[in-house]
């Protein structure tokens, strides 16, 4: 490997305040540097059971440790500039105490074993003068230990040893593409995250494992300078888990239609291309009338629909009021999980949660108190049949195995229920898209994510998009300007009115999304093929200022 | 060891520049260390604490930079770190929008650490949230909130002889109280420097009265209405104001500051002729630093006066190619109100909708900053000067640059979180849908 090649750029530093900085502790380093093994698995192993001693020695019933490395890496550019590379990384131990019934958590990025004792002992002062405070003692589900165990991510290329200049090169080309096609400005990304999760626990784990993600992403803008308008158009990508081979197009992961949107395998400059025709038709694009529509919801744009809507209110710590001063709870409860009965959805509506699927950004082998991952349901045919829960609250279904929904975004933070891939199931019946749409008399069909917005009992959403194509008998007639919709969720899940089979589904997902006190970050995907609903209030959005 | 003093952090950077060999050097140390409590259902849920310090060390030749940091502070390491940056910058392109790093200048003093704030430790945090708990559990309520206290320094010394220098504390504190049955919801949040100014107790009694008050919502039509936005709301909204005020993205015409046919809005008349907005980093309700990344001072400085737009943030690049003096963007808006309180502006209405703060709020169009989100924890009718009754939450669809020229009154500024702004009538706001969150 060329060195000069991999490191290509590296050092624009100046512009490096334009992207995200990975953390608090995260810092800057060369990217070859990212390629070092910071300490191997008995290393680590030593330096947790400093730990966990320490722990129980002052008192401690459980405690469980992280020894994290979390890599990141963003490479910006607009038009034919390079905007900043940037290559973080963040290494520390978290350590987290259960003394009197009460959690306690301390981190230091001071790997020694005399430093890592001192914050297992203030973690356990922290939880003792916290006891004081405390509700019901914490009840821990029974986990066994795994002993010393690793799990991989399955990715083909590592996009940490793919060197800076091909990346460049190819994002230099997409921002080349996007201008020869009529933009006015483009700004395009890659980003890759690695995080190096080491495990350990009192209940006799030790748990290495390796995760990747990927998310190359653009924004083309198209200025009319008479009317003084301007249009954007965002990559149809998905951040998904996998390694740089996401970028590598194949036919077979292309579906076609009246534009082109992606499986497993992402062709950028065929989607800038596109985009840049796109962004330009916006401009002149129909305003919206608003009035109810029926809507055909691309995956591309119903995953976050499915994120926000179910995802979010299915989390037991929302359910129970543990995100009441922040994300807020949720609409449903423990009585209408118990019912049996609550209509979530009409009969189509089959969710399921999922930490397994491969590619997928949830996918993980144990999580984050090393409960081992798994798949469940989390509505069944309309009905509301489960949540999604960690270690100290999965009691509270009457259950005594953890879902595996543990997740702390770094070492520095302390775990907490995070959401596993949420994903709508593809109809059993063969469907298609142009099969979907044939029928619909007034309808919108929208393809990519926009703007998005939903009240802290999940109950009242907007949602915009990036395209938005008018639907009138059955035939896709042009495209519409200043859409979103807004709906009830209840309403909206029991009003889908057919899905696509699962050669269509698709998987999109969140890189960053936000929960918790201090805020973390969490990436999950949620797959769908595309679904239709009846009657769905849309609302024009321009304004004049 | 994380909170350096000026002298400590200017012995480490003139050890760092000493060893460099570039054309043009900048050191750079930042530390902090924080510490929270959580709590939800009357109980604490998580603590932790944290501590941390970086240095970073960008070396130049022409205009090719490289960038190194590193978390150990033997001479050794600090001797490796310029090392490795000077590596980076000799194999690194020219960067076209380089500017070369600015020579000594001149700071303002800023009142941003206060000694009894970066005393807190975990049993003044448990203490903290205890009398927060007092008041919901003496009222047969649930609290669910977050404190949060952090010390920090930052400092930075070039080549050219720049040397700044700040450290800071801050206090956060947010609560939201619910009924036990879920019908009521009240909330409360602000930020200090000072921890003295922070009264967990008399704002968690806000937030349990808002709880109680709110019991029992009629549903009222969407539709247009004369809003009074308590301080928190307005903040929700006109924080993102100043987002908009970049020379560089209204000159590339893809900002609501871009002119129709070209050019900006900066000279335009664009709010009612009583809003002004301005910042200044050594307010001492709202200090902040007062330099930048850049080493560029930080001082007060007019956005808006009379409703007119009187600057624009200028990168230091962008103003070397409009032929401008830089002018670094804003932190720490605010916005001078009038004498009315909240009591009076209710007295003074007609028929309207008090709303205690906003939730989940997204820009749906940048073209026109329209903002879309939600009523949360407290949302009231007014009736002839009245408080009527607690009604059900709104979605709104609403740009607070439509908002600024719908000013029906001004109330007394107070700092909320970050930014210091007034209570606000606001004419014709609009809610687009009703929503049964609580």
């Amino acid at each position: 490997m060329n060195r000069k090649d991999f490191i290509y750029y590296t050092a624009m530093g100046m512009g490096a305040s334009l992207l995200p900085n990975g953390g608090l502790f995260a810092r800057p380093i060369d990217p070859l540097e990212a390629l070092n093994e910071r300490a191997d698995a008995q290393t680590k192993k030593a330096l947790a059971d400093a730990a966990l001693n320490e722990a129980k020695s002052k008192g401690a019933t459980y405690a469980d440790v992280r020894i994290g490395r979390y890599l990141n890496q963003f490479v910006a550019t607009r038009e034919k500039r390079v905007q900043g590379v940037s290559n973080t990384e963040s290494y520390g131990i978290g350590i987290r105490v259960l003394v009197d019934g009460c959690w306690g958590f301390a981190a230091t990025n001071k790997m020694t074993k005399e430093d890592i004792a001192q914050t297992a002992a203030t973690a356990v002062a922290i939880a003792r003068a916290n006891a004081k405070l405390q509700g019901a003692p914490v009840i821990l589900a029974p986990q066994q230990g795994f002993g010393e165990v690793s799990w991989q991510a399955p990715i083909e290329v590592n996009a940490f040893e793919v060197p800076i200049k091909e990346k460049v090169d190819l994002l230099l080309q997409v921002n080349d593409v996007a201008m020869q096609n009529g933009a006015n400005f483009v700004n395009s990304l890659i980003a890759a995250v690695n995080e190096q999760k080491y495990f350990a626990s009192t209940d006799g784990s030790y748990i290495d494992q390796d995760i990747h993600r990927i998310y190359p992403n653009f924004n083309v803008t198209a200025i009319d300078r008479a009317s003084g308008k301007f249009q954007t158009r965002g990559a149809l990508s998905s951040p998904m888990g996998m390694g740089y081979e996401y970028l590598n197009a194949r036919p077979e992961d292309k579906v076609s239609g009246v534009v082109t949107r992606y499986k497993h395998r992402y062709d950028m400059l065929e989607d800038v291309q596109a985009a840049a025709r796109n962004a330009a038709e916006k401009i002149k694009a129909k305003s919206v009338e608003p009035g109810k529509y029926d809507l055909v919801l691309d995956p591309s744009h119903l995953w976050l629909t499915i994120h926000e809507s179910v995802g979010h209110s299915t989390e037991l710590d929302r359910v129970l009021g543990y995100e009441a001063n922040y994300a807020g709870t949720s609409f449903l409860s423990l009585d209408k999980l118990e019912s049996g009965t609550f209509n979530f959805g009409n009969e189509l509506v089959n969710v399921t949660a999922d930490k397994t699927e491969t590619g997928s950004l949830g996918a993980v082998g144990y999580d984050d108190e090393g409960v081992k991952c798994k798949k469940w349901d989390l509505i069944k045919n309309g009905i509301l049949v489960n949540f999604q829960a960690t270690r100290d609250q999965v009691h509270i279904l009457g259950e005594n195995e953890s879902h595996g929904c543990s997740y702390s975004q770094g070492w520095d933070d302390v775990q907490f229920q995070r959401m596993p891939n949420v994903s709508l199931q593809p109809g059993k019946e063969k469907l298609s898209v142009d099969e979907l749409i044939k029928d619909v008399e007034r309808g919108i069909y929208i393809i990519g994510d926009g703007s998005f917005s939903i009240d802290q009992q999940r109950y009242n959403f907007q949602f915009g998009g990036q395209l938005f194509y008018e639907i009138s008998n059955g035939k896709i007639v042009g495209m519409l300007n200043d859409v979103a919709y807004q709906a009830n969720t209840q309403e909206f899940w029991n009003s889908c009115a057919g899905i696509c089979d699962a050669s269509d589904y698709r998987l999109g997902g969140a890189f960053n999304d936000g929960k918790g006190q201090p805020s973390q970050s969490n990436a999950v995907s949620h797959g769908s093929a595309t679904t239709r609903f009846n009657g769905v209030n849309v609302i024009n959005t321009a304004r004049n200022i | 060891m994380a909170i350096l003093s000026k002298e400590e952090a200017q012995a480490i950077l003139t050890k760092v520049l000493g060893f460099s060999t570039a054309d043009e050097c900048e050191a750079s140390l930042r530390g902090a260390e924080e510490g929270n409590i959580r709590y939800a259902n009357n109980a604490v849920s998580t603590a932790g604490a944290a501590s941390t310090m970086v240095l970073s060390v960008s070396s130049v030749y022409g205009k090719k930079v490289g960038s190194a940091s590193v978390n150990e502070f033997d001479e050794a390491s600090l001797k490796k770190v310029v090392e490795r940056s000077e590596e980076l910058a000799r194999l690194s392109p020219e960067n076209p929008e380089y500017m070369p790093m600015l020579g000594p200048q001149t700071y303002d003093e800023s009142p941003t650490y206060v000694e009894k704030t970066a005393a807190i430790d975990p049993a003044i945090r448990a203490n903290m949230v205890a009398e927060s708990l007092e008041v919901s559990k003496a009222e047969n309520l649930e609290a669910a909130g977050f404190l949060d206290n952090s010390s920090g320094f930052r400092a930075m010394m070039n080549s050219k002889g720049l040397f700044a220098y700040n450290k800071s504390t801050d206090v956060s504190f947010s609560v939201t109280i619910r009924t036990p049955d879920g019908t009521g919801s009240g909330y409360t949040s602000n930020s200090f420097n000072d921890v003295s100014k922070l009264d967990t107790l008399a704002m968690s009694k806000v937030a349990a009265a808002k709880a109680k008050n709110s019991v029992g919502a009629n549903a009222i039509e969407p539709g247009k209405y004369t809003v009074i936005l308590e301080p928190l709301a307005v903040s929700d909204l006109v924080s993102w104001i100043l987002r908009g005020f970049d020379a560089r993205s209204a000159d590339e015409g893809r900002s609501f500051m871009s002119k129709r046919g070209g050019g900006t809005r900066l000279g335009e008349q664009l709010f009612d002729e009583r809003i002004n907005i301005y910042t200044d980093p050594t307010n001492p309700d709202l200090p902040s630093a007062t330099w930048d990344s850049d080493g560029l001072p930080l001082k007060k400085t007019t956005w808006v006066e009379n409703g007119v737009v009187k600057n624009l943030a200028y990168s230091r690049y962008w103003a070397a190619q409009q032929g401008v003096d830089p002018m670094p963007s804003g932190r720490g808006m605010i916005i001078p109100g009038g004498s009315s309180s909240l009591e009076d502006m209710i007295r003074g209405t007609e028929r309207g909708v008090l709303v205690t703060r906003f939730w989940y709020i997204r820009s749906v169009d940048p073209q026109s900053l329209l903002l879309t989100g939600l009523t949360r924890d407290g949302t009231f009718y007014i009736e002839n000067g009245a408080i009527k009754f607690p009604i059900k939450n709104f979605r709104f669809n609403e740009s607070p640059i439509i908002m600024l020229n719908n000013v029906d009154d001004l109330g007394k500024t107070e700092r909320s979180g970050n930014i210091m702004v007034p209570p606000m009538k606001i004419r014709d706001f609009t809610f687009t849908s009703l929503s049964d969150a609580i």
